[in-house]
């Protein structure tokens, strides 16, 4: 080795030591893909957008980020993506629980333990929904009447988050309810304006415009405490003003669903390290302030051992209602 | 005529110069997703969604409708040229549009094709325009078993509708609702037909199968025939795009029923591929030249494109007015408007009078816009036909397996695709009809879904679908549709010694038409 190459070998290494990050050792060093367990247009797929135009405007990656939909079979398809993409640290995952609740009552080829989890990032609420001209004013009075003819709940899925809390409202209101499934929740408020159906238990933001336009109102929230207060939403009353299940005698105290972010299988902790520090620099912009408003959203943020925690948690509750109702698969 | 004046306020909007330079460059990225292998609208609207982010809601969704309108037209020209549709609406167009177009006259099936496009959208938004409450207020009547009965219309159209024997088209159909069962069933939430293949969990994606059953079958069987001899012979001539686009007014009977079929289709939630498919059918059936369809009719042309631009502008209302969206590229649409801080529901008419009467106005100058832009590339796309075979058929086969893998970057898909090519290849050479299988690919699964949330309502009981005047309709309407060629068959059975059978039928066919269009 010359004098010249040694001396160039030394510079070179300087400039590389300077790119180096001081923080995260890992950095990415080609395009990385978001992958939406949902079709376009639905509330993982607007997430992994938000999070990609928030990475993008703020430059918080080298490299581009393109979005991926991978929604067949209620999002299984995203998830085995995932699986089968085990060690690569260049696709991140877009999900909800049924991460871990859909192998629970499917005979889908994944588990979310062959997934490293990243983060939950928001929780959308519940609330019960009946159509705007419906006799009940409280979720007592729906009960009473729910007990006297069997009434039609829409959801979104079959065995899903939406079947599993009309299961629970069952067992806490002592009724019965023909619980009928549709692709999405926006179809599901549309069937109730129609008045196919007495009720749903619907996200806010899957609900909002219907609540404007006078065509049903919510009944109660499935939280311990009532919602922000924010904007009015109709001319009288916002989200604040909606009463809590408990509250109404209905004893659902919560029942939240969060949006999860997960690495593949089998990736270095420096990797999950990096995204979960990623994606803390998204939450703290303006710009997720923005969506998690638009959306009706709650902002939280579970990593590591808390995510874990809740996971574990909502698996034991699932598998009791799903045990309860025979769903469990082998 | 509170409408009206609206209107007028939403061209105030839409006729600027900013917003119609956004029309034309939103149309002209519409055509080159149309036209480019497994580009597509959905894809190409949701690739153009984080620009739109910085930009008013109106001239965001000027922009992306823009593109839509030019998709809509460039996947006709691929559907046309080389039987590849681009969208599940267009595949009827492939029945009489390709057959022309490879028969030397490429040139007058595309202008015909947007000619009778532009008509069918133009009638779509003048509905809009002045039934916008109505049309809302319709859509809500529409429960699981209403949404059945539309498709059971759609189907029963089908069935044994001329060409081939009605036991293969129902053979055809029961193919087609086996492949829409494979992955997650929604109504019970579990697995079925994956056969052992993880990823199939998926489904079997619409655009893998058809560009697999046309493109490569009819590529296969191409080359078997020599088709390709005649291929070089076709004339480019702009005067022959007028003339087309002149001679349409001829067929004025089928261009209004297809737009009704549309419109109906539009705003009941059956959808433009619903809508394209019972246009042609009915079309094929009181057509006077009915029995030449499949061989390059003008009206087997007018029908589908008609009635699915017709259906897919009326179908933007629903979306607007309930939050539904008629298509994959109104979900994504819809996706934005969230983003923009606008949530679809029925107070968007009241709130943003300003972004529904831009974009409803918008649609006028839009689809102008586009059909001008798109008649005069015409002569261009049909330079393509002049390109040999031993050149244009390698070209096939990248588009279609570039387009089948894009769907979702598998290689699963690539290969399903090319054994939807034999499976297309095999169903031309044993005479049996392609458009059934695609019908029931594509609708089997909502049709499916539909019937069993319905008889979870009823508890079981075929009552449901008799329980209102809508439903009833929609049912006999179907039954009376699936009935007819038996009984047509029957009645010339029967008849067959008096030989004046031909005159009571063409008077019993007048009455039927009759009673359809009352139907419709």
């Amino acid at each position: 080795m010359g004098r010249t190459s040694k001396l160039l070998l030394f510079a070179a290494a300087t400039v590389l030591a300077g790119t180096m990050p001081a923080l995260s050792a890992w950095q990415p060093q080609k395009p990385i893909e978001f992958v939406a367990t949902a079709g376009p247009g639905g509330g993982t797929d607007n997430l992994a957008r938000a999070v990609q135009n928030i990475i993008t405007k703020h430059k918080l990656v080298e490299q581009p980020i393109v979005v991926v939909n991978k929604g067949g079979g209620s999002g299984a398809e995203g998830y085995v993506y995932g699986k089968a993409s085990a060690g690569d640290p260049y696709k991140v995952i877009f999900g909800t629980s049924n991460a871990w609740q859909q192998p629970l009552v499917s005979k889908v080829a994944f588990n979310y333990t062959d997934l490293t989890a990243i983060a939950a990032m928001a929780q959308d609420e519940f609330l019960l929904w009946v159509k705007q001209d419906a006799p009940y004013k409280t979720a007592g009075d729906y009960l009473k009447a729910a007990a006297s003819s069997e009434f039609k709940m829409g959801g979104a899925q079959s065995k899903d988050t939406d079947e599993v809390l009309t299961r629970m409202i069952e067992k806490a209101g002592h009724v019965k309810l023909t619980y009928i499934p549709f692709k999405s929740g926006a179809e599901t408020a549309v069937q109730l304006a129609g008045g196919h159906l007495d009720s749903h238990v619907n996200n806010p933001s899957e609900s909002l415009g219907q609540w404007r336009g006078g065509t049903q109102r919510p009944l109660c929230v499935f939280s311990p405490k009532r919602l922000p207060q924010g904007a009015k939403v109709t001319a009288t009353e916002g989200w604040g003003d909606v009463p809590t299940c408990v509250e109404q005698g209905l004893d659902i105290k919560q029942y939240e669903q969060p949006r999860t972010v997960w690495l593949p299988g089998k990736v270095t902790p420096d990797q999950a390290a990096f995204y979960v520090d990623l994606m803390k620099k998204v939450q703290a912009t303006p710009e997720w302030k923005d969506y998690i408003e638009k959306t009706s959203q709650v902002d939280t943020f579970l990593t590591g051992a808390e995510f874990d925690k809740f996971i574990k948690d909502d698996l034991e509750h699932v598998k009791q209602v799903a045990g309860e109702q025979g769903w469990l698969v082998k | 005529m509170d409408n009206l004046h609206e209107l007028m306020h939403g061209f105030n909007i839409a006729i600027t110069v900013p917003h119609l330079a956004l029309m034309v460059i939103g149309v002209l990225l519409g055509i080159l997703v149309g036209v480019l292998p497994g580009l597509g609208a959905p894809n190409g609207v949701s690739l153009l969604l984080p620009l739109t982010f910085g930009m008013q809601p109106v001239s965001a969704i000027i922009l992306l409708s823009s593109m839509y309108w030019g998709a809509l037209f460039g996947g006709s020209v691929t559907s046309i040229l080389f039987n590849i549709p681009g969208e599940p609406s267009s595949v009827a167009t492939t029945f009489d549009g390709y057959p022309m177009a490879r028969d030397g006259r490429p040139t007058t099936a595309l202008a015909t094709a947007f000619g009778s496009a532009a008509f069918g959208a133009l009638i779509g938004v003048i509905l809009i325009t002045f039934l916008a409450s109505w049309v809302a207020q319709v859509a809500l009547a529409f429960g699981p078993a209403e949404y059945f009965a539309v498709y059971f219309l759609a189907f029963a159209s089908f069935v044994g509708m001329g060409g081939a024997a009605p036991i293969k088209t129902v053979v055809a159909l029961a193919i087609g609702f086996a492949i829409a069962a494979i992955g997650i069933d929604t109504v019970s939430g579990s697995v079925r037909l994956t056969m052992g293949v993880d990823e199939l969990v998926k489904g079997v994606n619409f655009v893998v199968a058809v560009m697999g059953l046309f493109g490569i079958g009819e590529l296969l069987v191409a080359v078997e025939e020599e088709f390709h001899a005649r291929a070089a012979s076709s004339k480019i001539d702009w005067r022959e795009v007028f003339r087309a686009v002149g001679r349409l007014p001829r067929h004025s009977v089928a261009l209004l029923r297809s737009a009704a079929i549309g419109c109906w289709m539009g705003i009941t939630p059956g959808g433009p591929t619903a809508a394209s498919f019972m246009s042609y059918g009915i079309a094929r059936r009181f057509s006077r030249r009915g029995r030449y369809f499949g061989t390059g009719e003008v009206e087997g042309i007018i029908s589908p494109e008609t009635a699915d631009h017709a259906a897919g502008t009326s179908a933007l209302l629903p979306m607007l007015a309930l939050g539904i969206p008629g298509s994959a590229t109104a979900a994504v649409m819809m996706g934005g408007l969230m983003i923009w801080g606008l949530n679809p529901g029925p107070m968007l008419f009241v709130d943003q009078k300003d972004f529904v009467w831009g974009l409803i106005a918008s649609m006028y100058v839009g689809n102008i816009v586009a059909v001008a832009l798109v008649l005069l590339t015409v002569p261009v796309f049909a330079a393509l036909m002049r390109i040999p075979f031993v050149i244009i058929a390698p070209l096939i086969v990248i588009i279609c397996v570039v387009g089948a893998y894009s769907v979702s970057n598998s290689y699963l898909d690539v290969v399903m695709m090319l054994g939807f090519g034999i499976v297309g290849y095999l169903f031309k050479k044993l005479f049996y009809p392609l458009a059934p299988l695609v019908l029931a690919i594509v609708i089997g699964d909502k049709a499916e879904d539909a019937f069993r949330q319905s008889m979870l309502m009823s508890k079981g009981s075929l009552g449901i679908f008799f329980a209102n005047k809508l439903v009833t309709c929609l049912i006999v309407a179907g039954i009376a549709l699936l009935l007819l060629p038996l009984v047509l068959q029957l009645a010339r059975l029967l008849r067959k010694p008096a030989p004046s059978t031909d005159e009571t039928t063409a008077q019993k066919r007048a009455q039927e038409t009759a009673r359809e269009k009352v139907i419709i």
